[in-house]
């Protein structure tokens, strides 16, 4: 199966299979004019199979929270028809109303126009914690 | 403009420059009796502790300052609904500087990012109460004199305990500190304070179940309460509780230059029989929570004396 080759934009590539749709979802790449093609369990000599996710046109997106989702994920900058960067994707520093802090005694529980705000802790070990009550991240929520 | 939410706030070098303050003001309190005169601190108590706002208002007091604010949630414009922002940027009008005690743990952060002037976190929830931290250090340093090669026992609920989480992460930071973890398997360390603060240190530290075991080694023994609710069921708290209460036989193996400290209040986990040993610091404990009280007050309001 080929789509074809984009002039300007970004492919996401090596992404989990199965993952696509649900990085598709959290980048809201729905809400954008340009157009998008997700493509589900294409084949991969490293990975047997892999989503891709392909924007045409310049856009500016965080990418980071791609991170969370998937740490496979390696983006490139298309640029004139040809590849100009290939970079994996780093975690971001804060994750602002994505999670729900699940400490009951939380401000986040009785101050409802709080943002709930998290920042890595721990690279390695994908650890995020509420900037309120340091309490750890779930991210089955976001998974 | 800064203000302390949590002791890991201050660097050493910062704790150093509270601690000599602190003894500074023991000294010569007369010099210190008037500096903070036309000025406010509110004490912003979302939940009654009576001891924790006596501190505060009493440090203010003798350096000269006044006082405004509320003891409950009920006194409060929040029982009305207004958010910890919104006190937070009102208060900013009346006061210098905010001490807040509130329920939720993150609260007096909150109150920091909004407000105009210094907040200090009077505790919040289980979460941090830096100045209890800066209490104990005060207190071991008047004890002991130093903060490298201690070893420190540590007693009682050490899972649910906020002064002994901030004591360890407080201390890690200093040379050739031992713990000993002294505490039923109910209430032992959490994982985590091993995970972020013991072993990246590289702290020594040894569990124990047993208090008598544990005492002729410590320079330090820091008691805390084991509450009931803690336990899953009674007959478990029964068959424990008396095996961390503190008494004049327990201490018979203890070092004779042993500090006993306890954040209080106390309930029964050390027997008023110990009281009278010249080795109890708790009381104390008190007073220097005062002293360190003040030299933060003076700190954050950037006070020349
Ligand atoms: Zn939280």
């Amino acid at each position: 199966m080929i789509i074809g080759q984009i002039q300007e934009g970004i492919v996401l590539d090596h992404i989990t299979a199965g993952r696509g749709m649900k990085i598709y979802d959290v980048l809201g790449l729905g809400n954008l004019d340009c157009a998008v093609a997700v493509i589900v369990n294409a084949d991969s000599e490293k990975m047997g199979k892999k989503d891709i996710i392909k924007i045409s046109g310049p856009i500016d997106i965080d990418f980071r929270m791609v991170g969370l989702l998937d740490s496979n994920v390696t983006v490139n900058i298309i640029s004139g028809g040809t590849v100009v960067k290939r970079e994996k994707i780093e975690l971001p520093e804060k994750i602002t109303g994505v999670l729900k802090c699940k400490n009951p005694r939380c401000i986040t529980t009785t101050e409802q126009e709080l943002q709930h705000v998290f920042k890595l802790c721990n690279e390695e070990e994908k650890v995020y914690r509420c900037i309120y009550c340091e309490t750890k991240a779930e991210f089955s929520s976001v998974e | 403009m800064r203000s302390i939410i949590d002791i890991m706030d201050l660097s050493v070098e910062e704790i150093d420059g509270l601690l000599n303050v602190a003894e500074d003001i023991i000294a010569n309190p007369k010099k210190y009796a008037k500096v903070c005169d036309g000025k406010k601190l509110a004490t912003l108590f979302f939940e009654p502790s009576t001891r924790t706002r006596l501190s505060f208002e009493a440090a203010m007091y003798e350096l000269g300052g006044n006082v405004i604010g509320f003891s409950d949630a009920n006194s409060s414009s929040s029982s009305k609904g207004e958010s910890v922002a919104d006190t937070a940027r009102v208060i900013s009008c009346y006061a210098d500087i905010i001490a807040m005690r509130h329920p939720k743990e993150g609260a007096p952060y909150v109150a920091s990012l909004n407000a105009s002037i210094p907040v200090i976190n009077a505790g919040d929830g289980g979460h941090n109460h830096p100045t209890q931290t800066l209490a104990d250090l005060l207190t071991i340093k008047r004890e002991k004199g130093r903060f490298d090669s201690l070893t420190v026992g540590l007693c009682g609920d050490l899972k649910f305990g906020r002064t002994v989480h901030s004591l360890i992460s407080a201390l890690s930071r200093y040379e050739n500190i031992k713990f000993v973890m002294i505490s039923p398997d109910e209430l032992c360390i959490p994982d985590y304070v091993k995970q972020n603060v013991l072993i990246p240190n590289g702290i020594e530290y040894t569990e124990e179940r047993s208090l008598e075991d544990a005492m002729p080694g410590l320079d330090i023994l820091y008691m805390t309460r084991v509450q009931k609710e803690r336990f899953f069921n009674e007959a478990d708290y029964i068959r424990l509780k008396d095996t961390y209460i503190l008494t004049p036989e327990k201490l018979a193996h203890a070092k004779e230059d042993l500090c006993i400290m306890h954040p209080l209040p106390r309930v029964n986990e050390i027997s008023v029989a110990v009281d009278n040993d010249k080795r109890a610091c708790y009381f104390k404990q008190v007073l220097n929570g005062k002293y360190m009280r003040m030299a933060l007050i003076l700190k954050l309001l950037e006070v020349q004396v």
